[in-house]
């Protein structure tokens, strides 16, 4: 893969975690610069709970606008989006959110894999999709179809997840491109569309 | 992996041969519906998935099963459930008769809930509560009001959340793993097939609730959805929907005021 192909023409980031990963992101979301160059979307294994305080938290960290998904907000750059508890978190062609409260899938609603999936559909090289830490295997097989339509994959380097099972399991099942620590996924972050 | 394209051609075939029409279905959900029958029921290809279809009227059961999300349970959303016991229902109480519609019911959990809010209202007696689905099959469930007695543990907390006082195993008898409800509970129920793609107003309601299912339309559909919904609904009669669904972004969103922060809104014009 050419450098200067991590750097240019993305629309999309989609980050997935489970167990340990909302550290990860009051770590990664203030280092984050605005305004962000691309849509980013988190999913997250979360208890079902219908409050927002988790979204009150992470926007609490970053200075770029934050929300929690609503059926059919469309997806625009500069935004950060969290998926909400108990619903899967697609994207239509029209680039546009759907919600969907079907069968979870790996034990979870919203799941990984699910999000990872339509993301690639839509955004197919244009997309980057990161796993961080977690204690299951959900995500791998998304991580699969999103370098399967030409996307690129960062797992968080598992030594420093508190849970190492899940970027683990996606390093050794998936392309990974790139390990990285929290600080590197920042700077990879910032740098998406800009010139080196 | 299954293409856009062949998505096309089954929703063809859905509605030439069968007249069901999902043209309007969210297309991501829709086309995650369609590859988890394919592979559930291991077809070698999707040409053969798609004779079975249009060559197997019995088999067009299980495509509908499969298409539409059932997922559904009891007081789901405890704190929807609290605001409808202490903001509507109470202004629903000097009414000589009561009309609510349950659009998309798929098996009926939020339908025994409503009627357990009523009853404990003492409303039940002046209500009806009309359930509809474009699924007969769940429908039938509905009916029955017979559910998974592993599942009341869950939704006698929900219902505990919701601000309900009663013991929530008066309401039923278990037996062999399931439970059945009270028959007065399902006397006040009118089950029937409607399909919101293509079924008209049938009555004026007091309260409407379709929660997720708008989720699974496109925005088109949901306008569409949405103005049948304005056409079935008294002056100051009420629309609930799901806790991620809006009808901001509608034309008939001058005519309603948003109650709270749950999603239930009142038709002031």
């Amino acid at each position: 893969m050419a450098e200067n192909r991590l750097t240019t023409s993305f629309k999309a980031v989609v980050i997935g975690g489970s167990a340990g990963s909302i550290e990860v992101l009051l770590k990664l979301l203030p280092a984050l610069a605005s305004p962000l160059p691309v849509a980013l979307m988190i999913v997250l294994h979360r208890k079902n709970s219908t409050d927002s305080s988790l979204a009150d938290l992470l926007s609490s960290k970053t200075m770029i606008p934050l929300h929690e998904v609503e059926d059919k907000d469309p997806v625009l750059p500069g935004a950060i989006y969290l998926a909400p508890a108990d619903y899967h978190l697609l994207i239509e062609k029209d680039e546009v959110f759907s919600l969907d409260d079907s069968e979870k899938v790996n034990y979870s609603r919203p799941s990984l894999d699910v999000t990872f999936e339509s993301a690639a559909d839509v955004y197919g090289s244009s997309l980057v999709g990161i796993l961080l830490s977690g204690a299951n295997a959900d995500g791998t097989a998304g991580l699969n179809l999103i370098k399967a339509r030409g996307g690129v994959l960062i797992a968080q380097k598992p030594a420093t997840a508190q849970a190492a099972f899940m970027p683990q399991h996606a390093i050794l099942h998936a392309p990974i491109d790139r390990v990285l620590d929290v600080d590197e996924m920042a700077v990879f972050i910032n740098s998406l569309n800009r010139p080196n | 992996m299954i293409e856009e394209a062949d998505i096309d051609l089954v929703l063809n075939d859905l509605f030439e041969v069968y007249g069901y029409d999902f043209t309007n279905y969210a297309r991501a959900s829709l086309k995650r519906r369609i590859s988890r029958l394919f592979l559930l029921d291991k077809f070698p290809s999707f040409a053969e998935f798609r004779y079975r279809l249009k060559s197997d009227p019995g088999y067009l059961k299980r495509v509908i099963e499969g298409l539409t999300v059932t997922v559904t349970e009891m007081f789901r959303d405890p704190l929807f459930y609290k605001a409808l016991r202490t903001e509507i229902v109470p202004t629903l109480a000097a009414k000589p008769f009561i009309r609510i519609w349950h659009a998309g019911c798929s098996t009926g959990e939020e339908v025994f809930s409503m009627a357990i809010v009523l009853k404990e209202a003492n409303l039940l007696h002046k209500s009806l509560l009309y359930a509809t689905d474009l699924n007969p099959q769940v429908l039938e469930k509905a009916r029955r009001g017979v559910f998974p007695l592993v599942q009341m543990k869950q939704y006698s907390e929900n219902y505990i959340e919701s601000g309900g006082k009663n013991d929530f195993s008066a309401y039923y008898t278990a037996q062999y793993g399931q439970v059945k409800f009270e028959e007065s509970l399902a006397e006040k129920m009118i089950f029937s097939t409607h399909n919101l793609v293509s079924d008209r107003s049938f009555n004026e309601f007091d309260l409407i609730l379709c929660r997720n299912v708008l989720i699974y339309f496109d925005k088109p559909l949901q306008e569409r959805t949405l103005n049948l919904f304005d056409e079935s609904i008294g002056t100051l009669g009420y629309l609930a929907l799901g806790s991620k669904e809006t009808l901001n972004f509608s034309s008939i969103k001058a005519k309603y005021r948003q109650l709270n922060k749950e999603k239930i809104w009142r038709k002031i014009g």
